[in-house]
């Protein structure tokens, strides 16, 4: 079994359901992202297109952050997911930075790499991942790449003519396994388009400052577990 | 209006979530330089030991790993400071990934650490026949002095992949074009080659002039190599369209701009030249003058090409 991921761009509304339906199912973090919806407008005046994709790991069959982790918290699971353990991942970002789809983040509780595990737990009991189940349009598709029979292996097979199918910066050979039916350059290439500063619709903040918790300094680091501890007792 | 002025694709973000900024910071630099120092000391005291007679340079015995063992427990207090999990370092030696190069050079830094901390403890016994006769370490030390020499030519030919290891984590972080490993592993080798021979200046008083000469042609050769390396991948860097996107941030000036320039006036120029003019002149002064700007402009740069890559937005 080899799970992957589809999205049809053409389907996408933009209505950000995944995303909230993977922060509630993940407890992702404020100022966090395991998946999020990228608007995007392209073209000139008056002839101009808004453009959603939502972007999440890749599941990479030739993982970087697999391979430069170096206590293998980063590792495949037999059904193909790249997942992660939390409990031991030692914080030095290796991971952060060999992904070149920027998926990983560093969660500011745990102060560990964290990122989307197809909602792994949940494959585990027989359910789709909460963005698929949330998406209103089923322009998140699921299943088994090996199978032939099963959804996503019609619907690549279905819209494979002619580049209908791409995956993002093929030319890594990081393999992933998740493609987009509708991409194009200017949606799935970083550098084809511009991150200008104002523009956005609801927020001007463009660039995080911190890795992790803020006010998680050098000596908070190698205090951390005496601190919990004294916060526990309080606690209770 | 933006959108009118933006001649490529007319393409803009106009909602995103905020992206992360420099996740591998001056700590970093710090970790880099320090490592250089380290290994570089040894690579040089190999060369000079090859050149010259012992008694040209006396102190070299024990200046040399000590002063690799402070700059490498400088390099290991910063990779631990860096983790965000500190504690949880020692996963690196209970569940190693061998396809990371972070594991692998984990392991060899640690070994390569602890022979250094022996090569030293024997030298400073043997060079210091007062400090601590009575106690188990001197005695041990001074018992085994030949020790020092039967391990040293294994630790040479480990500083090598020490100094090069981060090339290979930098060359793993597939997202970020302008690291080549290739390139970066000869970059650490000058890097070395450059901090090992300006921390040795420093310690050359009372060595001949001869040995001042082989330290200050090191420098001037490694500065001019790596200046050079730098020029090629500063305005030839063709190799894919994230590394030139990369380096706009430095070609389109501002903060970086002037870093870089500084880095490589500093650090780079101004001592290929006083470092020629000593190996002519055996001045003292500007030879350690020289050392210094290295040093400087040695830490400037690398913060700055380690900077530069983690700009560019990756999704």
């Amino acid at each position: 079994m080899k799970l992957g991921f589809l999205v049809d761009l053409n389907l996408c509304m933009g209505c950000k359901g995944c995303e909230i339906a993977c922060k509630v199912e993940n407890e992702v973090p404020l100022s966090s992202w395991r998946l999020r919806v990228k608007y995007l407008d392209v073209g000139v005046f008056p002839t101009t297109t808004r453009n959603f994709t939502p972007l999440r790991c890749n599941h990479c069959e030739n993982a970087p952050c697999e391979r430069v982790c170096p206590v293998s918290a980063l590792h495949y699971l037999d059904n193909g997911i790249v997942n992660i353990d939390n409990e031991r991942c030692i914080g030095c970002a290796g991971c952060i930075m060999a992904c070149p789809y920027g998926a990983i983040y560093m969660d500011p509780e745990t102060n560990t790499a964290d990122k989307c595990t197809y909602c792994a737990h949940r494959i585990e009991g027989g359910m789709m991942p909460a963005c698929v189940t949330a998406c209103p349009v089923e322009a998140n598709i699921f299943g088994d790449l090996d199978d032939p029979k099963s959804h996503i292996s019609d619907y690549i097979a279905h819209h494979q003519n002619n580049g209908g199918v791409q995956v993002r910066k093929p030319e890594k050979g990081t393999e992933p396994k998740h493609f987009y039916v509708g991409g194009g350059q200017q949606t799935l290439n970083p550098l084809a388009h511009q991150r200008i500063e104002g523009y956005s619709l609801f927020n001007n903040i463009t660039h995080l400052k911190h890795v992790g918790q803020p006010n998680h300094g050098i000596i908070d680091r190698f205090m951390e577990p005496f601190a919990s501890h004294d916060e526990d007792q309080g606690g209770h | 209006m933006t959108e009118h002025t933006i001649a490529a694709t007319q393409a803009i973000v106009t909602l995103d979530v905020a992206l992360p900024g420099i996740i591998w910071g001056s700590i970093i630099t710090v970790n880099m330089w320090a490592k250089s120092i380290g290994t570089g000391v040894i690579l040089l005291g190999a060369f000079l030991y090859y050149r010259h007679k012992k008694e040209d340079m006396p102190s070299l015995r024990w200046v040399m790993p000590t002063v690799a063992f402070i700059a490498l427990n400088i390099f290991l207090a910063f990779t631990l400071i860096d983790l965000h999990q500190p504690y949880r370092m020692i996963n690196i030696f209970l569940h190693p990934n061998w396809t990371s190069a972070i594991t692998v050079g984990a392991w060899m830094a640690s070994l390569f650490t602890a022979l250094i901390t022996v090569m030293m403890t024997i030298g400073i016994m043997d060079a210091f026949p007062d400090l601590r006769r009575n106690c188990a370490i001197g005695k041990t030390a001074r018992a085994n002095s030949a020790v020092y020499e039967k391990i040293y030519p294994f630790v040479v030919f480990l500083a090598i992949p020490v100094t090069m290891y981060t090339a290979i984590i930098m060359a793993q972080s597939a997202a970020r074009e302008l690291w080549q490993a290739p390139t970066e592993m000869i970059q650490m080798m000058w890097a070395a080659f450059m901090a090992g021979s300006a921390s040795l200046i420093y310690f050359s008083n009372n060595w001949t002039a001869a040995v001042r000469k082989d330290l200050a042609f090191v420098l001037a050769i490694s500065v001019f190599g790596s200046f050079a390396m730098y020029m090629g991948e500063y305005f030839f860097s063709f190799k894919a369209a994230e590394a030139e996107a990369t380096l706009a941030y430095v070609h389109a000036g501002g903060e970086y701009f002037g870093q870089f320039w500084t880095a490589m006036i500093v650090g780079f120029v101004l001592p290929f030249f006083m470092s020629i003019l000593a190996v002519k002149s055996d001045n003292k002064v500007v030879l350690k003058v020289a050392a210094t700007a290295t040093l400087i402009g040695l830490y400037m740069a690398k913060d700055v090409w380690l900077k530069i890559p983690q700009l560019l937005p990756l999704s």
